[in-house]
């Protein structure tokens, strides 16, 4: 077998041993993988490579089950290639010193000191490869009281301030619905990764950088942080949040209203004046012509009330057409779009291609997240499922660390890999 | 004192066309020590116009809007409308690494100032559009705001209440700018890096409705891989199906998020024994299961679909997740429970968080020099520690044209 690669070149120079998982760190690699990166998988094969939650776990495409056949693995591991190593054995650990020699980068996110306990500090990999770029990716960073503290991506948004920031008055807050501090975590963990790779270009230095998924979702909680440094007020406030609709700037009307049919919603969003007079010439009905709602501070003056007309007139109209009617009138409005609207009934995405077919050696073809830009000469491209537990192993020993099929076999006899 | 070292980005120059969609990205790639010189209108960009402003007092240089989204950057004005400022920014973009610009699809090329316009005299130039539908799309003129893009790329789906005929929610904080801004510096670095070895530069096209489609976990793979649609829960994970309450109202009306029930025999001593020391022993009506589930070692899944006992055991580590939430203030809850190994969080508001013992211990929390109105300001800081390059805030946010006589004054650009 020969190692597969991406049909993207714009990483194809970068080789990474990858040791994360979960969303946080696998979305890192992931996107670094999709432009042609060689994302070498670490996993342990004593424990099937269960560390990582999703392996193994539903959803899954057809009825068959098995640690190869998670649906969340397959989709945050497309393009890599996929090796075990026993890292208790010490031949397992020189294993991995081997890779990381070859390597340009090595990623992580254990817990922190995870890594540097199972034998690979810092000083240790700069020892093995003197540029190497390390990224470890943890909750709350590898310094300062709480850094031994665990946590998935809803503790993370707790704690940051982000779910405290996505909710209506006199209601608990709504939080994320999803571990979006594993997206936007891994995200960030991407950038470190190249800015990383950057730096050594131009310097020869490489380094260790310590993330904290806390402190990146905590400067995503917007302007409202400064509101609290520079003018003291607090987003816990009465009547705060109130995330639906936007004071900063301030829009009226602003909000997501119900259509007809059941648990059918539509989001409009009117910018100034001129956006409000186009919506009341759609909407046609007296109280829209209300001159007191025709400054923005008479629509924030009166926005219950106003919010109210809105409710009443889009109850009894069926989201898709509204919404049209609306955005066709140069006035921003979107339905609330399930995941059956967005991916398969939305130009705005499929002309886009961002639902590629992943081939996986064992689940068959598989839609999964693409990319969401396209670069003109050296585009993403996503046609490798997520390796199966090990699929790579030889050939990685062979084609990356030159090792000859009597010790592959050994490895093998003694269960390193 | 020795002067701060360069961050990773150091030398390399970014003009960007001042816009809400792309200003994250551009402070993100400043604060990494681009060269960021923002290029706005006469007159200053609209979101100067937004607030919170400082003291609440309207104002060109007061907006936190702006000195949010515009940390270490420069500022130039010009109108690019205007002939002879187009010539300006076309010399500029063709001093620079990196044109990112939020514009309305067509607006450039009717300007002449297109990547298709100056790639010929700049082949080295890489230019990164971030549109809320991408330039090709059919959609790519519709009009959309942070709310509208999320609730049409998929976010706001998952996000809401168990109580469904209350609307579901977009969350706070403008996170439709902030994921495409963070997936167009993620294309740049990555442009950046392939230019090294290729020596040309390309055309990026970020979409923003993309970038929140492909940011809703399991709302688009449990779709694409099974065709289940997940359902929208108070505080916690939309799901295909609806699961247990995880966000518990404390003794002081605060919440905090208890994480998933424990099994190891670890997790319920540590929980049987906080019960204890709090006194709450005779009180907590589950406390004869949760010394159960000490007894027995701990509870296996495979067990928990059998017998029901097992399946009682269980529930009695959440009960007493629960029970010991509602007894404690979210802070002695959190610190209690992770102290203790479990995985729990404090529902925190962004500035319980931005004063908390830990990030300012970490240093998150920096002072940035505002020597325009006398004060220091403190600012969110960096996501990563990165000890050889490190990210930093160089400059306060600038003042509309600031550096204009710096940037076009140098003879750097002609004296235009």
């Amino acid at each position: 077998m020969t190692l597969p690669t991406s049909r993207s070149t714009a990483l194809s120079h970068i080789r990474i041993c990858d040791m994360t998982g979960q969303l946080a760190g696998a979305g890192a690699t992931r996107f670094l993988a999709a432009f042609g990166a060689q994302i070498i998988r670490v996993e342990d094969p004593v424990r099937q490579g269960t560390w990582d939650i999703l392996r193994g776990v539903p959803p899954f495409k057809d009825e068959r089950r098995g640690i190869n056949l998670g649906g969340a693995f397959n989709n945050h591991n497309v393009e890599k290639l996929g090796i075990t190593i026993d890292l208790r054995q010490e031949r397992g650990k020189e294993l991995l010193r081997k890779l990381v020699a070859v390597s340009d980068a090595v990623t992580e996110n254990f817990a922190a000191g995870v890594f540097a306990r199972m034998g690979f500090p810092y000083d240790e990999m700069q020892r093995l490869k003197a540029d190497i770029v390390y990224v470890s990716n943890s909750g709350f960073g590898a310094t300062g009281p709480y850094s031994g503290f665990r946590t998935w991506g809803p503790i993370v948004q707790a704690v940051c301030g982000l779910t405290f920031g996505s909710g209506l008055p006199d209601l608990p807050p709504a939080g994320w619905g999803f571990s979006y501090m594993d997206h936007m975590g891994a995200n960030y963990m991407a950038v470190a990764i190249l800015a990383g790779l950057i730096h050594r270009n131009r310097t020869g230095e490489g380094q260790w950088i310590d993330m904290s998924c806390t402190e990146a979702g905590l400067s995503l909680c917007g302007p409202d942080l400064l509101d609290f440094t520079v003018n003291g007020r607090p987003l816990r406030r009465a009547g705060q949040p109130n995330s639906n609709r936007n004071h900063s700037p301030a829009m009226a009307p602003h909000n997501i209203y119900a259509a007809a049919g059941d648990d059918e919603w539509i989001a409009i969003a009117c910018r100034d004046d001129d956006d409000w007079r186009r919506l009341a010439a759609v909407i046609d009905e007296p109280w829209a012509k209300d001159a007191r709602y025709a400054t923005l501070d008479g629509r924030l003056a009166g926005q219950d009330a106003l919010d109210a007309e809105m409710d009443r007139w889009t109850r009894t109209l069926d989201r898709h057409a509204a919404a049209e009617r609306i955005r066709a009138a140069g006035v921003p409005a979107s339905i609330v779009a399930s995941p059956d609207d967005r991916i398969d009934h939305d130009p705005g995405t499929g002309e886009f291609g961002l639902w590629p077919m992943a081939r996986h050696t064992e689940m068959g073809d598989v839609r999964v997240d693409g990319v969401p830009v396209h670069m003109s000469e050296t585009d993403w491209s996503i046609e490798h499922g997520a390796p199966c537990l090990g699929e790579h192993t030889d050939a990685v020993l062979r084609d990356v660390l030159g090792l000859d099929a009597d010790e592959i076999e050994s490895l093998h006899e003694e269960k390193v890999v | 004192m020795n002067a701060p070292l360069p961050g990773p980005l150091d030398g390399i120059r970014v003009v960007e066309i001042a816009s809400e969609h792309a200003a994250w990205a551009g402070k993100l790639l400043a604060d990494l020590g681009a060269d960021v010189i923002v290029v706005e209108p006469p007159g200053g960009h609209p979101s100067r116009a937004y607030g919170p402003f400082l003291d609440d007092e309207p104002g060109l240089e007061r907006s936190l809007y702006w000195w949010h989204y515009n940390t270490s950057k420069r500022s130039v004005v010009l109108d690019l409308a205007d002939a002879g400022d187009g010539a300006r920014f076309r010399r500029l973009a063709g001093e620079s690494d990196v044109v990112l610009e939020g514009e309305q699809p067509g607006r450039l090329a009717a300007l002449g100032l297109d990547h298709e316009q100056l790639r010929a005299d700049h082949p080295e130039l890489i230019w990164v559009a971030v549109t809320p539908f991408g330039r090709t799309t059919s959609r790519a003129h519709d009009p959309a705001t942070d709310m509208t893009l999320l609730a049409g790329g998929g976010p706001v789906w998952n996000c809401g209440y168990d109580d469904h005929t209350i609307p579901p929610v977009r969350g706070g904080g403008n996170q439709a700018f902030h994921i495409a801004s963070v997936f167009a510096v993620m294309s740049t670095l990555t442009a950046l890096l392939q230019r090294d070895v290729s020596g040309h530069g390309q055309f990026v096209d970020v979409s923003m409705h993309a970038a929140a489609n492909v940011t809703t976990e399991s709302g688009s793979f449990d779709w694409l891989v099974a065709r289940n649609t997940v359902i929208r829960q108070t505080g916690r994970h939309a799901l295909t199906f609806v699961s247990q309450e995880t966000q518990v109202r404390c003794i002081d009306g605060r919440y905090v998020n208890t994480g998933f029930p424990p099994r190891h025999v670890k997790d319920f001593e540590s929980l049987r024994d906080w019960v204890d020391e709090l006194g709450l022993r005779e009180q907590f009506d589950d406390i004869v299961l949760l010394d159960l589930a000490v007894e027995r070692g701990g509870v296996s899944l495979a067990d928990l679909q059998e017998d029901p006992l097992v399946a009682e055991i269980y529930g009695s580590g959440r009960s007493a997740l629960v029970y010991l939430a509602e007894h404690l203030t979210p802070e002695e809850f959190f610190l209690g429970a992770q102290q203790r190994g479990l995985a729990v969080g404090a529902v925190w508001s962004p500035e319980e968080a931005m004063t908390n013992e830990h990030f300012v211990a970490r240093g998150f929390p920096v002072e940035v020099d505002h020597d325009d109105i006398g004060r220091m300001i403190t600012y969110p800081g960096a996501p990563f520690v990165s000890a050889r390059s490190p990210w930093r805030i160089s400059r306060r946010p600038p003042h509309v044209g600031e550096h204009q006589s710096e940037v076009f004054g140098s003879g750097l650009f002609g004296s235009g």
